[in-house]
């Protein structure tokens, strides 16, 4: 799998917790929770989806890493690997 | 012959429209199994019957728009034989929608003649269509004002001013939440009290034992919080609880609402049941549940009905603090905002330390603000020793 793959599914899943989101507005360098308004409660839903489609787990301690997408799919990348 | 009615889902709820019955006649119902699908103002909800039978007859269609106390249908207790008793007649032939709830209540003798019943679904169809309801002839029992009274004078209305547009779900669910916080402030002597109160024990013991936990068992700070607010309501009863007909009711159970943000905007507050006795895991699977369940537009009757307190909880993307307005009948509701670290003096010294700060809007008719000042000391002792909420 990808980044561009990676990148996809963490558009998907993003959709399916947020379906209001427009990708095309998103930045992917700039901190995904200030532009969808994400409680802990959809934060831990979203990655809790990726952890169920990627198959790997993300330990709560890492949680503080995974500000911006690019941050995600580089640490989602680096896991996989 | 049990009467099952359309429940009150909330102060802010007058009516309802029948969206799907579950149940058909001759079947078997069990307590708490759902039985029909109500659209409200907020959500469509799941009904569930309070009692055990066998469905006579089912009066309302689907479609019908109903206000709270009509008799959606019949239900023969256990044992009981179809025929025994004659299904309660449709209110001498009118629709339920035209039925005032209001007739369910003797008019006392010396009520003025000129005071006139007007159903709770007449007075907001005038309202939606600006109409001066006390201009409106009413036909409905001893000359209650019914919705197709109104619905007449909406047609008999000048064409120059059309009707307004029907509300959108939004706009419907914005003016309940309206219509329930302004009886609140009218009605409602609120005081506040806040503390702020270090959450540093309680954070490390929830990153020890979410290392242990998969993904998926993974506990947020909210969790820890209700229960926390939950165990301590147990001492404070005159907070957890309803007042009506100008007296209180403390609620023998706790059952905390838990204010919920929609995407598309506005709230719901359904409530974990039983939250002072679950231990942290189950109630975490609950409030996920019930999370995913309102936005996805199922909730259950019991879930609206029957929060005894809310707690409105900003988490970690809000302000610092919030306080809130009580929702009636209700006498309390707490706020959290977000967990801050925050400089801390502590045994002569000064640390950082993670703070939340926990705010009590209450009832002044019902508690002081000395009761509420300690029922927050309460909560954060609790939350002191946060191995002791997880039983």
């Amino acid at each position: 799998m990808n980044d561009a793959d990676i990148r996809a599914v963490a558009l998907a899943t993003l959709k399916s917790i947020a379906p209001e989101i427009e990708e095309a507005e998103l930045r992917p360098e700039r901190p995904l929770r200030q532009q969808i308004d994400l409680d802990s409660m959809d934060w831990l839903n979203f990655l809790l989806g990726l952890h169920e489609k990627l198959k790997l787990e993300i330990p709560e301690a890492d949680y503080a890493k995974l500000v911006t997408l690019d941050d995600l799919v580089a640490y989602l990348s680096a896991k996989l690997r | 012959m049990i009467e099952f009615k359309l429940p009150s889902l909330g102060a802010d709820m007058d009516e309802g429209k029948l969206l799907e019955w579950k149940v058909k006649p001759g079947d078997a119902v069990n307590k708490g199994q759902v039985v029909a699908i109500v659209d409200t103002s907020k959500a469509a909800v799941d009904v569930e019957s309070w009692q055990e039978g066998t469905v006579a007859e089912l009066i309302v269609a689907p479609g019908e728009k109903i206000p709270v106390g009509t008799v959606l249908a019949t239900l023969l207790e256990p044992g009981e034989k179809p025929g025994a008793m004659r299904p309660a007649p449709k209110s001498a032939g009118l629709p339920p929608s035209a039925v005032p709830i209001a007739l369910a209540t003797p008019v006392a003798a010396s009520a003025p003649a000129s005071r006139r019943m007007v159903s709770p679904a007449a007075r907001k169809h005038a309202q939606e269509h600006g109409i001066d309801i006390d201009t409106v002839p009413g036909t409905g029992p001893r000359g209650a004002v019914t919705r197709e009274d109104v619905e007449a004078a909406v047609r008999a209305k000048p064409t120059a001013q059309p009707a307004a547009a029907p509300l959108d779900k939004s706009a419907e669910m914005r003016r309940a939440i309206a219509a329930a916080m302004a009886r609140s402030k009218r009605e409602i002597p609120h005081y506040y009290v806040a503390e702020s109160i270090p959450m540093g024990t309680a954070l490390a013991w929830l990153t020890q034992e979410n290392a242990e936990r998969t993904m998926a068992e993974r506990l947020l700070p909210a969790a820890l919080l209700l229960k926390a607010v939950a165990v301590a309501l147990t001492r404070f009863p005159e907070l957890n609880g309803f007042f009506r007909n100008g007296a209180f009711q403390a609620a023998a159970k706790v059952h905390v609402g838990v204010a919920i943000s929609l995407r598309q905007g506005g709230l719901v507050a359904p409530a974990l049941l039983d939250a002072d006795t679950k231990p942290l895991t189950r109630l975490m699977q609950e409030l996920t549940d019930l999370v995913k369940r309102c936005r996805a537009g199922s909730l259950r009757s019991s879930e609206m009905s029957e929060p005894t307190i809310t707690v409105t909880n900003l988490g970690d993307q809000g302000t610092e603090a919030v306080f809130g307005v009580i929702y009636p009948p209700q006498v309390a509701l707490i706020g959290f905002g977000r967990i801050v670290v925050r400089p801390w003096a502590e045994n002569g010294g000064l640390k950082l330390m993670p703070a939340v700060t926990a705010s009590l809007s209450a009832d002044h008719r019902v508690s002081d603000g000395h009761r509420g000042a300690l029922f927050l000391m309460a909560l954060a002792e609790l939350l002191q020793h946060p191995e002791e909420l997880n039983q």
